[in-house]
């Protein structure tokens, strides 16, 4: 059976000629439903949000309707929603698009859920280098405010919430959420340790705050549109709603697919939407949902058990695109950024690309962190120039397992990660480029650091 | 203190913006940067003061964040995406191009101070790599083999008296900036 796109997000902005200005989007049945949205109570709204059983497209896919549950609502301090746009997850690159083509998809989205949580401000942190695309945002929330969408007063309700765009500096930690709390406090984006400092509970000027990605926002926009129950209905039981599914690196067509939730495969993924692999080559591994998540391998297999218990057996290309089937194979669904290594590519290349990433973004507030990110970039370059031991394959998945799980924030994990996944499944491989480049041997002729 | 007298107008409206001065820091810096280029010693005490804060306190951002400079850069700064899917795409080969059609090694200024050349992390255009940003610009799938093209184009903009001054409009690279 083929699979098919199911546009929900990018449906618009696909359309020849749609443009970015409040009149188009009207056109197309915009803030239709913000108008839904403020005829009911905010909590009901909260409530359509839990029935839709949406989950934040940041790359945790926690449950959004849970998560607004969480606001502290007893100390009286006021609340604010702070919107996630620093997309900077290597491999990810959705949030662009809604930003850069259909702002106000996302503006929406952020109308809804401030009402229904009732935010005092909304702040949209939008990465450093999104120059045009923060223009882009102010332009239109601009738009919004003079409809009455935004802003004073928001559709004769009463209710008023201002938005700012605030722009990063450029760095990957503060895509974490307390390092975007911190970094929107005008300080250093170290991140915040958990518990005490919670966002819900103790969030921007240790008030309750709702931190959601971007995407997500969007997302909200179509589940009032759609109505909770009716948006449940995508999908599948666990995972409703689209994924957008951007495609990277070695495939024919790389690109950005928005697929219903566990109706398509990887291998329809990568073959019908994506062409297969590049002329002469095949494919070796991906890893599935930017670069934080685990690798994985083509000629593996996949074994155990669903959530609800169904047994399986796949190949990679079986995978159903869904947050449950990735989990249950060891990674993660992720962003959905899914980054595509065919034979051409020596891994050890690959995973020193990723250690000199993590290496450079590490903010070194923990140790193990900021000593281990870069002593795994220095011993995978090391590999990659001819100076490498065989003790160093051991080596790099022992300096991992010493980082992952001793960090204050999930960037110890991310560093970690493609090390340990890779590790086993290329140790082989490894050991040979350390063997070929001390003889002086060929090796691939793709340099990836 | 030689910064233009829009710049000094708009700091106040984008302090205003937030609940607590503090949260202005990154905002004034960038205000600044846009203006001078980069950011000086009198620029941060300057920022610190309007949002009561100490000049260290402001530093320590500025060292903090990869997007703030302390030195001026070349009339172009071109930033080539080095993270792993441009990579792939052949992000390293466009680099060792660059460097000698720019004269400009990576992480230098080029002597003539028309290039400033640099890897830097990803920049979110995954499925369109290898991407380039260069200045206030973003320009996509810059493959190893169009590195020359690419060069031409650029030292095109040096003589160009509308650089930077246009309306982008969609799909252009000045869009996509």
């Amino acid at each position: 059976m083929s699979a098919v796109e199911r546009p929900l997000i990018y449906a618009n902005l696909r359309k020849p000629g749609y443009t970015v200005d409040i009149d188009c989007y009207i056109k197309h049945g915009g803030y239709e439903a913000l108008k839904k949205a403020v005829a009911m109570k905010p909590e009901e709204v909260c409530k359509e949000v839990e029935v839709s059983g949406l989950r934040g497209r940041g790359g945790a896919g926690f449950p959004t309707g849970m998560k607004w549950k969480f606001l502290d609502r007893k100390s009286g301090k006021p609340c604010y929603l702070v919107i996630n746009a620093d997309e900077s997850e290597p491999g990810t690159y959705k949030d662009r698009q809604i930003i850069y083509k259909d702002p106000h998809q996302m503006l929406e989205g952020i109308a809804i859920t401030a009402w229904a949580i009732q935010a005092k401000q909304t702040f949209i942190y939008i990465r450093g280098e999104f120059q045009h695309g923060a223009q882009i945002l102010e332009d239109a929330i601009a738009e919004a405010k003079a409809k009455g969408f935004l802003g004073n007063n928001i559709l004769g309700t009463g209710y008023s919430c201002d938005v700012i765009v605030h722009r990063g500096g450029g760095c990957y930690v503060c895509g974490e959420e307390t390092g975007l709390i911190e970094s929107l406090e005008g300080k250093r984006g170290y991140p915040r340790i958990k518990p005490p400092y919670f966002p819900a509970v103790l969030g921007l000027y240790n008030c309750p705050t709702i931190v959601n990605n971007a995407e997500t926002m969007a997302q909200v926009k179509h589940v009032l549109a759609f109505g909770g129950a009716e948006f449940a209905k995508i999908g599948i039981p666990g995972d409703s709603g689209t994924h957008i599914w951007g495609v990277s690196g070695l495939v024919k067509r790389p690109g950005l697919y928005e697929i219903e939730a566990g109706k398509a495969t990887f291998g329809q993924l990568l073959y019908d939407f994506c062409g297969g692999p590049l002329e002469g080559r095949t494919f070796k591994a991906i890893i599935p949902g930017g670069s934080s998540t685990k690798i994985l391998k083509f000629g593996e297999r996949f074994k155990g058990k669903l959530p609800n218990g169904q047994e399986f057996d796949w190949a990679l290309e079986d995978i159903p695109l869904d947050s449950n089937s990735i989990a249950a194979c060891g990674t993660g669904l992720g962003t959905g950024g899914t980054i595509v290594i065919d034979d051409s590519v020596e891994m050890i290349q690959a995973l020193s690309n990723l250690n000199a990433f993590y290496a450079h973004e590490t903010c070194g507030q923990c140790t193990p962190c900021r000593e281990g990110s870069l002593w795994l970039s220095r011993v995978s370059k090391r590999i990659t120039t001819g100076g490498g031991l065989e003790s160093d394959v051991p080596l790099l998945l022992d300096i991992a397992n010493q980082v992952a799980g001793r960090t204050i924030c999930a960037h110890g994990e991310a560093v970690a990660w493609p090390v340990q996944s890779a590790v086993p499944k290329f140790k082989d491989e490894y050991l040979d480029s350390i063997r070929r480049r001390k003889n002086g041997e060929e090796v691939s002729s793709v340099k990836l650091i | 203190m030689s910064l233009q007298a829009s710049t000094l107008t708009k700091a106040d409206a984008i302090i205003a913006q937030y609940p607590q001065k503090r949260s202005a820091a990154l905002p004034l810096l960038h205000l600044v940067q846009a203006d001078r280029g980069y950011i000086t010693q009198e620029d941060m005490a300057w920022v610190a003061g309007k949002i009561d804060v100490t000049p260290m306190q402001v530093l320590e951002v500025v060292t903090f964040y990869p997007m703030f400079r302390q030195s001026p850069t070349g009339r172009r700064h071109v930033k080539v995406c080095r993270t792993l899917s441009c990579a792939l795409r052949g992000s390293y080969a466009l680099m060792e191009s660059l460097e000698k059609s720019l004269n400009c090694p990576r992480g230098e200024t080029s002597p003539d101070g028309d290039f400033t050349l640099e890897f830097v992390e990803c920049i979110a255009d995954c499925g369109c790599g290898p991407v380039v940003q260069v200045d206030h610009a973003l320009f996509e799938n810059v493959a190893p083999e169009k590195a020359g093209e690419f060069t031409q184009q650029l030292k095109a903009s040096l003589k160009d008296a509308n650089y930077g001054k246009q309306t982008p409009t969609p799909g252009t690279p000045e869009w996509n900036g």
